[in-house]
């Protein structure tokens, strides 16, 4: 795939197209391999195994056939990357693991409210169509910060480059998160040894092709993540519909739900169990009133009860049980204090079913209003954040026009909607299952391979039966939202190797999304801060080892933070964004479409954008503010009762009237500057400035 | 200094104009739609509450038919006032 004279873009496209059909076909021949294996009785775990290894191996192959030497090559794949593939590229580029895995699981536990990151992270995109990517293109260089640089100076490119650090370091530890967790689970590796087998993958993919290397691989990424999420939806479809794409037909459904949903409600068992939470809460909290007394009390209890048995010549095993009772009473205040605080939280489970459909559910209006709110923000945030993540953007330089970049948007978006549109389906059918098929049950009859996810990670399902009554009430069972995508095969009856495919998508997904933010994190470093600040003599050979050397170091260092488990990681997702959207949105928009716009304006902005939401986050957000150690109630600084997750609805606003206040009072940019935004804007024109050479 | 002709300014103007017409569209049926969602719920649709299915589909397939009416119609702008791209 090298660049030689008389290249044709078609005839690449067309060599292109085949390779992945032949890929694709191969794909498919090796998982019928595998399940013919399964029924000559290969194992679970290796198949689970085959999958991951047989993927990454893979991913190395492409990315070590696609090592290069040329800088274009490197950072922008030589910018012939026809538009459908880019599409392609960029859609796993974008659907991290959060996306495959996370997604469905949302909704099922969330209903309507859940649809907030569907709409967030696709609608996004026509931002990137209208705002950014044809304009990117044309400018034409490497990265965000470059634009950034060239547009308003040194500066706000330094900005650029440390938002760029900050948000795509909090996202890749996600990801790498997220490899870790899959590979444990499929292969039972310990969670710190599939950190680093992942990390193998991503740095096999990305350390000798760059962008390059990375582009092939997401797209083959790409097939593999969405044949594996919607091999379960098809069959689920076929058993609860009659029909292979339950997109299409699942609406009908929901009724059904909605049915079983009052009948649960007004169910005589699940009132019981619910009832005993509830009391268990209470008595839990009645106790925390004033902890000191309870523990005291409880524990001479006990205490008394044992003496008096044993004083009495009780049977041996009512003496030893009140000597258990007494020996597994919480060993101080502190630890007492915590059990009964998790008794309390309790209460969540004692209320009756959530229903699927209905939107912004609340106790009364002004709860009702502040979910509604919420899940606008988070809409918002999600929205402008995808318009500012820059490892997206960064996908847009390497089309070969203007033209296709615009149309390459289009395909991102398609791509991705193939997954985004089965989200909920998927959740709707998995909750139907669910409510028709495993409610109501005898514990008896619960399968095997349900209790097997218990075994593999507890907080994947907890089913106990509360009120002794030997039947599965829907109040008894906690499902963890990863489940609902993980038990989709066996749901609808297929084989493990079914199971296996869904692990490779869930590791395809996050593998390329790491494999991009740890591009663009290094080029950040390599690119933006040696080569255009530090040392712009560079030469291509030392500027290739800089970024190779950085690339390494930045992919150890993120892994070796991912296996301490760092909490909150679905926070530092959201985060991401908000951060994205408040430090990025107005400089790039203005710059664009604002050439009045200068560079005080856009440190102003970007930094009064970012302060504001980094402020917002740490005062709201408990974890945070731990860490802080901020101690004044979280109401005090709560605006509209906004989530900290949404910060961005204020770093956007502050940020952008910033930008255009300080730029009003400060002097235009040269003509130099403002010939530069014409450049972008057409697409062809006359003594345009020839970014190349700035 | 690069002299900008009316023509130039024209494009500018109405490339403006169709992105404040496709910005309009996907603000209702994003922001407008979700704030209206328990009311619009109420209408079934297909089997679907109406903002459930939008929010879940339907405002995807828009976002979507936007991003595709914005591609086609900057093409033929690009052409119409001379700042289209040589093709390979």
């Amino acid at each position: 795939m090298s660049q030689q004279a008389g290249f044709s873009q078609k005839a690449f496209t067309q060599q292109l197209k085949r390779y992945y059909w032949l890929y694709t076909g191969g794909f498919f021949a090796f998982i019928a391999l595998l399940a013919v294996a399964e029924q000559l009785g290969m194992g679970r775990r290796a198949i689970g195994m085959s999958f991951l290894l047989a993927t990454i191996a893979l991913y190395a192959m492409i990315g070590i056939m696609s090592r290069t030497l040329q800088v274009d090559e490197y950072y922008v794949a030589g910018r012939r990357v026809p538009a459908f593939f880019n599409g392609m590229a960029t859609a796993s580029d974008w659907m991290s693991a959060a996306s495959f895995i996370a997604m469905a699981g949302t909704l099922y536990l969330q209903g309507y409210d859940g649809l907030a990151f569907i709409m967030g992270w696709t609608g996004g995109y026509v931002l990137v169509a209208v705002f950014l990517a044809p304009y990117l293109r044309k400018f034409g260089q490497f990265t965000v910060s470059d634009f950034l640089g060239a547009r308003y100076g040194n500066v706000p490119r330094t900005f650029g480059i440390v938002s760029t650090i900050l948000v795509g370091f909090v996202y890749v530890i996600a990801q790498i998160y997220g490899v870790g967790l899959i590979t444990s689970r499929f292969t039972g590796l310990e969670f710190g040894i599939g950190v680093f087998v992942g990390l193998a993958g991503i740095l096999l993919c990305s350390f000798l092709g760059g962008m390059r290397a990375v582009t092939w691989t997401q797209v083959a990424q790409y097939i593999i993540l969405i044949i594996a999420y919607l091999t379960p939806v098809t069959w689920l479809g076929i058993k609860h519909v009659g029909f292979p794409i339950p997109q299409l037909a699942y609406g009908p459904l929901m009724q059904k739900i909605a049915v079983l949903e009052k009948k649960f409600t007004a169910d005589p068992g699940e009132q019981e169990v619910r009832k005993i939470f509830k009391d268990r809460s209470d008595a839990a909290t009645a106790l925390l009133a004033d902890p000191a007394k309870s523990y005291a009390e409880g524990k001479a209890a006990l205490e008394k009860k044992a003496a008096d048995l044993k004083a009495a010549n009780a049977p041996a095993d009512q003496v030893s049980a009140a000597e258990k009772a007494l020996a597994d009473y919480p060993k101080d205040i502190e630890a007492a204090k915590k059990k009964w605080t998790t008794e309390k939280g309790l209460s969540a489970r004692a209320a009756p079913p959530r229903e699927h459909a209905v939107a912004f559910p609340g106790k009364d209006e002004k709860a009702r209003d502040l979910a509604r709110r919420n899940f606008l923000g988070i809409v918002f945030c999600m929205m402008l954040g995808t318009a500012a993540l820059p490892h997206i953007l960064m996908r847009y330089y390497t089309t070969p026009s203007v033209r296709e970049a615009r149309r390459s948007v289009f395909w991102s978006l398609f791509f991705i909607c193939m997954l985004y549109i089965s989200a909920p389906a998927l959740a709707v059918l998995v909750k139907f299952d669910v409510y028709s098929n495993f409610v109501g049950i005898a514990y008896a009859d619960i399968p095997g391979w349900l209790l097997a996810w218990r075994a593999v990670d507890p907080t994947l399902l907890n089913i106990v039966d509360i009120n002794k009554d030997g039947i599965v009430q829907l109040a008894e069972i906690t499902i963890g939202g990863d489940l609902i995508v993980l038990m989709g095969p066996e749901l609808a009856g297929l084989p493990y190797v079914v199971s296996g495919l869904v692990a490779a998508g869930g590791l395809a997904a996050a593998l390329s999304t790491a494999d991009g933010l740890l591009l663009t994190i290094a080029n950040a470093l390599g690119h933006d801060l040696y080569y255009k600040m530090i040392n712009p003599k560079a030469s291509t050979k030392s500027r290739l080892v800089v970024a190779r050397t950085l690339l390494l170091m930045v992919a150890v260092f993120a892994a070796w933070v991912t296996s301490h488990k760092p909490g909150d990681i679905l926070f530092l997702v959201g985060a991401a964004f908000s951060l994205a959207l408040s430090a990025f949105f107005p400089a790039l928009v203005l710059g664009i479409f604002w050439k009045r716009a200068n560079k005080y304006g856009a440190m102003a902005g970007m930094a009064a954008g970012l302060g504001v939401c980094i402020y917002y986050m740490l005062t709201t957000y408990p974890w945070l503010r731990n860490v802080f150690g901020i101690t004044a109630p979280i109401a005090d600084y709560t605006w509209f009762g906004m989530a900290p997750i949404s910060a961005g609805v204020f770093g956007f606003p502050v940020g952008m009237i910033t930008t255009i206040v300080v730029s009003l009072l400060t002097p235009p940019p040269d003509e130099k500057t403002q010939d530069l935004v014409s450049s972008c804007r057409y697409p062809v024109l006359e003594g345009e400035v020839d970014t190349k050479n700035i | 200094m690069i002299q900008l002709s009316e023509k130039h300014h024209e494009y500018w103007r109405k490339n403006i104009i169709i992105v404040a017409i496709l910005l309009a569209v996907w603000f209702v049926v994003t922001y407008v739609q979700s704030w209206f969602a328990v009311g619009l719920n109420e209408i079934n649709f297909f089997g679907w509450p109406f903002s459930f299915y939008m929010s879940a589909q339907g405002a995807l397939i828009v976002y979507m038919v936007i991003i595709w009416i914005y591609w086609r119609y900057m093409n033929k702008l690009d052409a119409e006032y001379g700042v289209q791209e040589v093709e390979e």
